[in-house]
């Protein structure tokens, strides 16, 4: 039976080890527990998961085998109505029950009966089943404006919700998009790869230790420098339809500077062209050529453009493409001159990974970059330091 | 090895513990693993340490990181200066390499004659390196000495907490071998009882009106640091010595304002700035 359970944390992307299965059945082979649900849920998470980001995909992956298990529980279609309302009325403010209430609350439950009858499994994501993260009126984590909130789909008991149903940790869940605590973490990868040095220095404490074991002959030890070595050049994209990502990526922007001695930065619009410019209000006044900026960094630098890439194709294969003045080379070439000057380069675009197969400008840009384009996620980020790193 | 049944924790006077947190505890002292503690700071990663040591009658070995720490310092260190030093003085005592070894933490806690309690303190302080410089260690409780060709093992396998504060990413062999426990922020019931067991004769209304503000200022967005347990103990008990009434942290009206000694709270000036910035507006806009 474990076995099955193991093998669905490992289907739901979780990177549970076989020795960390062992170290569960060990523990249960100890009595470390009684045999209960819930304590088998925190043992088992103690054993198995070992960071707190992943604790959201494992309560929903315990959740989904859990209802697997308890498949021969009553059917859905025999929920008595009366625990239905108890639970709709908890979990709805006043305002939320004056403005249902124009809505009837007679056929808001019929609805209810009836696509609980109808319905055969789980649905996440529709605008009609009851589930998790859509926009029909019944579930969980959805949009709609007079949605009930069903707390978890764990239809089974009839009691309070269990603890992996609460899914507490959902905020910490490396997929979500950086909050004021993940920039935090964020930050704290990028000084991972910022503490990087190849240049040596010489070892005071391990050259007199190894001058003693050396019997007083003098014997040299050296060491990497553990100075913040990394320099950054930094493009970043702004205006247009980058003032909605503005926040996150000023949190990233002021995580970076903090980060890098030697941070470098310019701002672009949409697409990098013959000009760079350092203080947005004085864009048009006080202009960097492209071409001087690769001459002043040399390939040392670490590049990194910031932006939705979002914009007309045009803007990046055409010349005189550019929408705020005649450029007399595409966008295209430079980049293509940006990244062969410095072969480090990463994008990093605020849009979710998950739009980005629906705007060509996205896909251009990605071609152009060899695909190294990472979202403004935890995850992304760290991806994103690993190239750079490399 | 230690035949004898497994102590329990089962959390102490002085310490709140969930129900989860002691379920992790309890594996590791089973089945004598290392637990690994998260958390925010000051949810009391550390002192999970000093209290399960205390609750089971345990001696507390316990070694703080710092991010010069090396691996090789909680074992031994071989003190080759004053070997070199002792050698020009003509000291009879250099013959013998033994002199110059001077034994680490772990060293200690693998010698103590009685099961003990290892507390690695902040070990995401150190280089990355660190936690896979000591997987050995932990997972065999040996080590070999090469200077003087020694083993030492230990007598009985401590119970190992170790804390991190998330600063960086440990390796993931490290983490395999681990018990992982995330100490989540106490919700309001949580954390009324983590105040009893601190102020037991604590004045029920100022208990309340201070969790009020505590959880309000918690709540405010944009905070660089949020308070956290130990902050509001160390509030309170300013309070009890300043002997504030309850009604100084009561506002009548305004949904938040700024209760008295806030600095214990708040202690980054950006943070004070703001919360007082919002206060005014808050004041202002009524």
């Amino acid at each position: 039976m474990l076995i099955d359970f193991f093998l669905h944390l490992r289907a739901a992307r979780l990177p549970v080890s076989i020795n960390e299965l062992l170290t569960l059945l060990e523990a249960l082979q100890n009595d470390v527990i009684h045999p209960s649900l819930e304590e088998f849920y925190f043992l088992a998470r103690t054993c198995l998961i070992k960071d707190e980001t992943r604790f959201d995909r494992y309560d929903q992956a315990f959740s989904e085998y859990l209802r697997g298990v308890t498949a021969g529980m009553p059917a859905p279609s025999q929920i008595p109505a009366e625990w239905f309302l108890q639970n709709l009325r908890r979990s709805l403010s006043a305002a939320d029950v004056e403005r249902l209430q124009k809505l009837g609350w007679g056929r808001l439950i019929e609805e209810w009966r009836k696509r609980l009858q109808e319905q055969d499994g789980p649905h996440h994501g529709g605008n009609r089943w009851i589930g998790s993260g859509g926009t029909s009126p019944f579930g969980h984590g959805g949009a709609h404006p007079e949605g009930i909130r069903v707390g978890g789909p764990s239809r089974g008991n009839r009691g309070a919700v269990r603890v992996w149903d609460m899914r507490a940790y959902r905020d910490y869940d490396d997929q979500v998009e950086l909050g004021t605590r993940n920039i935090q973490l964020a930050l704290r990868r990028l000084r991972r790869f910022a503490r990087d040095g190849t240049e040596l220095e010489l070892d005071l404490p391990d050259t007199i230790s190894s001058t003693a074991r050396n019997a007083g002959h003098l014997d040299l030890k050296l060491v990497p420098q553990r100075h913040n070595r990394v320099k950054v050049l930094m493009l970043l994209d702004v205006g247009g339809t980058m003032d909605e990502h503005i926040r996150r990526v000023e949190e990233l922007f002021s995580a970076a500077r903090a980060q890098f001695q030697h941070l470098h930065f310019f701002y672009f619009h949409n697409c990098v062209y013959d000009n760079l410019w350092r203080n947005n209000r004085r864009r048009f006044g006080e202009r960097f050529e492209t071409r001087d900026i690769m001459r002043r960094y040399n390939r040392d630098y670490k590049l990194v453009f910031v932006g939705d890439a979002t914009m007309s194709p045009y803007e990046i294969l055409q010349e005189r493409g550019s929408v705020e003045y005649d450029n007399p080379e595409s966008g295209a070439v430079w980049l293509q001159r940006l990244t062969a000057h410095f072969p480090q380069f990463a994008w990093i675009n605020p849009e979710p990974e998950a739009l980005w197969p629906y705007r060509q400008s996205i896909a251009i840009i990605r071609q152009i970059l060899g695909a190294r384009m990472y979202p403004l996620t935890l995850e992304g980020l760290t991806r994103a330091m690993r190239v750079l790193a490399r | 090895m230690n035949q004898a049944p497994t102590p329990r924790f089962h959390g102490s006077q002085t310490y709140v513990a969930s129900e989860d947190l002691r379920l992790a505890v309890n594996a590791a002292l089973t089945l004598q693993r290392p637990l690994l503690i998260k958390g925010e700071p000051g949810t009391g990663k550390t002192m999970l340490a000093e209290e399960v040591a205390q609750a089971l009658d345990m001696p507390l070995f316990a070694w703080h990181i710092k991010s010069t720490t090396k691996a090789q310092q909680g074992l031994y260190e071989y003190d080759a200066v004053s070997r070199l030093r002792d050698s020009q003085l003509g000291d009879a005592r250099v013959g013998e390499i033994g002199n110059y070894i001077v034994r680490g933490v772990l060293w200690q806690a693998f010698e103590s004659p009685e099961p003990a309690v290892l507390l690695i303190d902040e070990i995401d302080k150190a280089d990355i390196e660190f936690p896979n410089d000591l997987l050995r260690e932990l997972d065999r409780m040996e080590f070999s000495v090469y200077e003087t060709r020694q083993t030492v093992r230990a007598v009985h396998r401590p119970l190992v907490v170790i804390t991190s504060n998330n600063e960086k990413d440990l390796p993931d062999a490290f983490l395999r071998r681990c018990f992982f426990h995330y100490i989540r922020f106490p919700d309001r019931s949580t954390m009324q009882a983590i105040v009893d067991v601190h102020f037991p004769s604590l004045r029920a209304e100022l208990l309340r009106n201070a969790l009020e503000a505590f959880f309000a200022i918690r709540d405010l967005p944009g905070l660089k640091k949020k308070p956290s347990t130990s902050e509001l103990l160390d509030w309170l008990r300013l309070l009890v010595a300043e002997q504030i009434p309850p009604e100084a942290l009561h506002a009548k009206d305004a949904a938040i304002f700024v209760p008295p000694l806030h600095g214990a709270l708040l202690k980054n000036e950006q943070d004070l700035h703001l919360f007082e910035r919002l206060v005014d507006m808050n004041r202002q806009g009524r």
